[in-house]
């Protein structure tokens, strides 16, 4: 199938950087921010973006992982049950800036889910996202605050991230998955 | 039944758990239906759901829309609200349904009873009965997922899941463990799952008990290589990590099996001074409720090495779990 | 009725120690003609049922099952349990009296006799009870019944605890020179009991019912029959160890004759996994040793006969609780089929298959009516015709019986029979047979 790389090692370095320099610019109470990385991928960038920040404004912020298996609006559809992975936040989320990380953008629905998943562990005072990838096709009424890089792509395309955390390579694809044809 | 489990040779290192996982089990009627791998990703999903537990809000939509109904033909406080609450925390809607036997001389069988849950729209059907085998004959009546929470002498599946999630949140690993279950392993189906369960797990299980609740071919090496037996009771806790003991009926004497409950206590209670012959750091667990001063001494029962009340806090938990796996298997 | 020739088929009779291609011509209700290969009968005028494939032999004889009338007709009647008898391939059939009211007595036994010859389509043969009401407390009038017709006694359901009652039964007996058949089960040991005690059923939670617990009462049997020098017939012999008492026994010249059923011979325990109640029997499915045990008591003729122990039940009896199901297998109409892998892997052969159906029991039943057991010129003309080979799958939907409780449902089996003829009279046939006019 066809692919094609959209991001390299050196510009998700690059845009990390520039994320967290977003996020220091404004979130002036440094301090009263938590960084949640949504399972899977957003664990990593998370932590990433948290080693940047450190590293720009000498800040430690606190990283949570948050699983959505629980919260999920598909589990009478999907095939699979997915395997319920930890949820993991070091301080109350009552009165902090939530800063949700993902990878990839879609549809919004695991945004959805991860605010219910919040707001059921407290009251934050504020919630943000930010994301790897935007890939358009919302279903619902949801925005990243803090976006690495648009890209538009149609239902048949699926956007590939891969961490050298997880997958040993930092990169991102575009791969075309071939269309079904009339009357097959 | 099963035999033996492939050794999945992924498990010995410490991997990511699997994207999603396949679930097999439309309903969970006993532990040695459940492989290794199983038993693991049950685990795994437990520990989330105590998470879950340590909330102050312990509640989750997984369940939203889901029916799950308690049919209880024993009574049981502790179980049913074990299960209640598992199914409430996960936003499922729960009625109980308390049958007595004497419904049965009603003239209402138990197939009645299911087509009228079948009926009501039950997603689950939680049930405890008297006589070994009624949940398969649930399996083949309705459409729910069957929950076995005891049938007769035959399986206690949670019971079984929720001890051994409790043994390997103190010990890590159970390969190896030695277990002794003390008591009247005949009519216990507490002792079955667990001893199903435990050795799938790698765990060598001594029973101890006099030989007439003993069931049959249990000492038999050929079937059973991990099991062995030792009616003396300080020979069976000699060096063990887990003790476990099950509640004395005092049904048991009039019928014969016992010469007398003074005699069982006298050769069978778990006192202070036999449990110091197991390890040091030896669990006690009991299935509840405890008759205190017959099959365990009250001391042991509230003493440090006590796990009973853990076992109650997993119970929610474990079933939690459990009822989260099952409602993928719906769909397959 | 025209005379009827069986063409072309394998004759087996082991009463006559035949066994040929050839044809069999039936008149007025008897054998009339019997010929090797392709001979034809002198007199020209007959019908045609053609049997080359089957194998002909006597119609089976079943010393062994519940008609349940009077009293249970809703699990079974005369009339439907003659049908499957057809069926099966069973010509006569023996009803054990565990009826309501039990067969104790002349009016029960008049009855039976009367609905068999009015509704039923095969002969039935009644067995009388050992004791009054079969409560086993005192001797049924042994003697009324003896001239009322039973063909033996027995108190079969419940076994006859009583020792004392057992040996005034066996000496009371020999007047009428007729067998006791006891259904040996030691009670105390098997209180609750619900399968074979085992791995199996320590798994399942199930109370088991131990060998030991047939084994005893086998063991005070042969020697009270030992004792008084009476007949004794042992019903459904299920162990090993039963096998080798009832031999030792033989050994000694002791009177005794003894029954298999065909699902103790061929299902182990094992069916009753899953908590198929359709599997619950009494005396209880055994295990793979004691099958080897059992067939091996066939071939040695330790065990004289093959008897189905028929027991039909409702749909609505067996679909409940392991525990709460009652005991029993409707066998008349899978016997033959299931028999007949015994025959396919070899452990017995086909003429001892068939002798065990019918030589065997029939001597057992005795002279007292007329030649049973037998295609001889001019013994009643009870013939089954039968393809050891065809394979079919039990559609319970299709038995005559009304009982449809058989672990053997939707299974495929290789043998069936094909056509029954009672008294010179077509009382059942496969759609596949065509009886021509000649």
């Amino acid at each position: 199938m066809p692919k094609k790389v959209i991001m390299t090692q050196e510009d998700m370095r690059r845009t990390l950087a520039r994320i967290a320099h977003e996020l220091i610019e404004r979130n002036e109470l440094l301090e009263n921010l938590i960084l949640v990385g949504m399972h899977t991928r957003g664990v990593p960038l998370a932590k990433r973006l948290a080693a940047n920040i450190e590293g720009f404004a000498e800040t430690k912020i606190p990283v949570g992982t948050l699983d959505i298996s629980l919260y999920r609006d598909d589990l009478s559809s999907l095939n699979l049950q997915p395997v319920v992975k930890h949820t993991d936040i070091p301080t109350s989320v009552d009165g902090k800036s939530i800063v949700l990380v993902d990878d990839v953008l879609y549809t919004g629905r695991s945004i959805r889910a991860a605010m219910d998943a919040l707001t059921d562990l407290g009251r934050p005072h504020l919630i943000q996202l930010a994301v790897l990838v935007d890939r358009g096709h919302r279903e619902l009424p949801i925005r990243a605050d803090y976006v690495g890089k648009n890209i538009p792509s149609s239902k048949h395309e699926e956007i590939q991230v891969k961490l050298k955390e997880t997958d040993g390579v930092d990169e991102v694809t575009i791969i075309s998955t071939p269309v079904a044809k009339e009357g097959q | 039944m099963r035999t033996t489990q492939k050794d999945n040779p992924a498990l010995q290192i410490k991997p990511k758990a699997p994207e999603t996982a396949i679930w097999r089990h439309h309903h969970i009627l006993d532990v040695d239906d459940f492989s290794r791998e199983e038993i693991e990703l049950v685990f795994h999903t437990t520990k989330a759901m105590k998470e879950v537990l340590s909330r102050p809000i312990k509640r989750v939509p997984t369940l939203r829309g889901k029916t799950l109904i308690t049919l209880f033909y024993e009574p049981s406080t502790r179980t049913r609200l074990s299960f209640e609450l598992a199914a409430k925390n996960l936003s499922a809607d729960v009625a109980n349904l308390s049958a007595s036997v004497s419904s049965v001389a009603k003239g209402e069988s138990l197939v009645d009873t299911l087509s009228t849950l079948q009926a009501l729209g039950a997603d689950i059907v939680v049930m405890r009965h008297p006589r070994s085998g009624a949940p398969y004959i649930a399996t083949k009546y309705i459409e729910a997922s069957i929950v076995n929470a005891g049938d007769g002498w035959h399986a206690h599946p949670t019971q079984a899941l929720l001890d051994l999630y409790t043994i390997q949140e103190h010990r890590e690993s159970l390969k190896g463990l030695k277990v002794v279950i003390i008591g009247d392993i005949m009519h216990s189906r507490v002792a079955r799952s667990n001893i199903w369960g435990l050795t799938t797990m790698g765990v060598e299980v001594t029973l101890c008990c006099p030989p007439t609740l003993l069931p049959v071919g249990l000492g038999s090496q050929h079937h059973f290589p991990s099991v062995s037996i030792e009616p003396n009771i300080e020979l069976a806790l000699d060096g063990a990590d887990i003790v476990m003991t099950l509640r004395l009926q005092l049904e048991r004497q009039q019928s014969g099996l016992l010469p007398s409950i003074r005699e069982y206590i006298q050769l069978y209670q778990l006192t202070e001074a036999r449990l110091a012959r197991a390890k040091p750091d030896a669990l006690v667990f009991h299935p509840g409720p405890v008759n205190e001063g017959i099959e365990i001494s009250p001391n042991v029962a509230h003493g440090p090495q006590s796990v009973i009340n853990e076992q109650v806090t997993n119970g929610v938990a474990v079933r939690m779990a459990l009822l989260y796996l099952l409602t993928g298997s719906q769909k397959q | 009725m025209k005379p009827l020739l069986i063409q072309g088929g394998r004759i087996i009779d082991p009463s006559q120690g035949i066994d040929i291609t050839g044809s069999l011509l039936i008149a007025e209700g008897k054998i009339l003609w019997l010929g090797k290969g392709e001979k034809t009968p002198p007199q020209p005028d007959y019908d045609v049922l053609p049997a080359r494939g089957l194998v002909v032999c006597p119609g089976f004889i079943d010393l062994h099952c519940h008609l349940r009338q009077p009293g249970f007709e809703e699990k079974e009647t005369i009339a439907t349990g003659t049908k499957a008898a057809a069926r099966g391939g069973f010509t006569t059939i023996c009803c054990m009296p565990n009826t309501s009211p039990p067969l104790d007595n002349q009016t029960v036994v008049e009855y039976i006799k009367s609905k068999s010859a009015s509704e039923g389509v095969v002969r039935v043969l009644p067995i009388g009870c050992i004791s009054k009401g079969r409560k086993g407390e005192e001797l049924a009038e042994m003697g009324e019944l003896a001239s009322a017709g039973v063909i033996a006694f027995s108190d079969d359901g419940e076994p006859a605890l009583n020792s004392h009652l057992m040996r005034q039964a066996l000496d009371y007996s020999r007047a009428f020179d007729l067998p006791i058949i006891d259904h040996c089960e030691d009670k105390a040991l098997t209180e609750g009991g619900q399968m074979n005690e085992g791995i199996i059923s320590t798994r399942l939670g199930l109370r088991g019912i131990p060998n030991a617990a047939e084994e005893i009462i086998v063991a005070r049997d042969l020697a009270l029959a030992q004792l008084t020098g009476s007949r004794l017939h042992i019903a459904h012999v299920t162990t090993e160890g039963s096998v080798e008492l009832i031999r030792r026994a033989k050994e000694k010249g002791i009177k005794i004759t003894a029954e298999v059923t065909p699902h103790h011979l061929t299902l182990t325990e094992e069916r009753v996994i899953g908590y198929d109640t359709n599997a619950k029997v009494n005396p209880p499915l055994r295990t793979k040793r004691d099958i080897k045990a059992l067939i091996q008591g066939l071939n040695d003729n330790t065990i004289d006969i093959i008897a189905t122990d028929h027991a039909p039940h409702t749909e609505a009896d067996k679909l409940c609780e392991f525990d709460l199901a009652p005991f029993g297998i409707s066998g008349l109409e899978t016997a033959l089929g299931s028999l007949m892998s015994l025959v396919h892997d070899r452990e017995i052969s086909l003429v001892t298959l068939i002798a065990k159906l019918t030589y065997e029991p029939a001597r057992i039943i005795g002279n007292k009516y007329s030649k049973l057991g037998t295609l001889a010129i001019g013994a009643p003309a009870d013939v089954t015709l039968f393809d050891p080979t065809l394979e079919w799958v039990v559609d319970t939907k299709a038995f005559a019986s009304k009982g449809r409780n058989t672990p053997l449902a939707g299974e495929r089996l290789k043998g069936k029979v094909m056509a029954t003829i009672f008294q010179g009279k077509l009382v059942y046939k496969d759609d596949s047979i065509n009886v021509k006019g000649s």
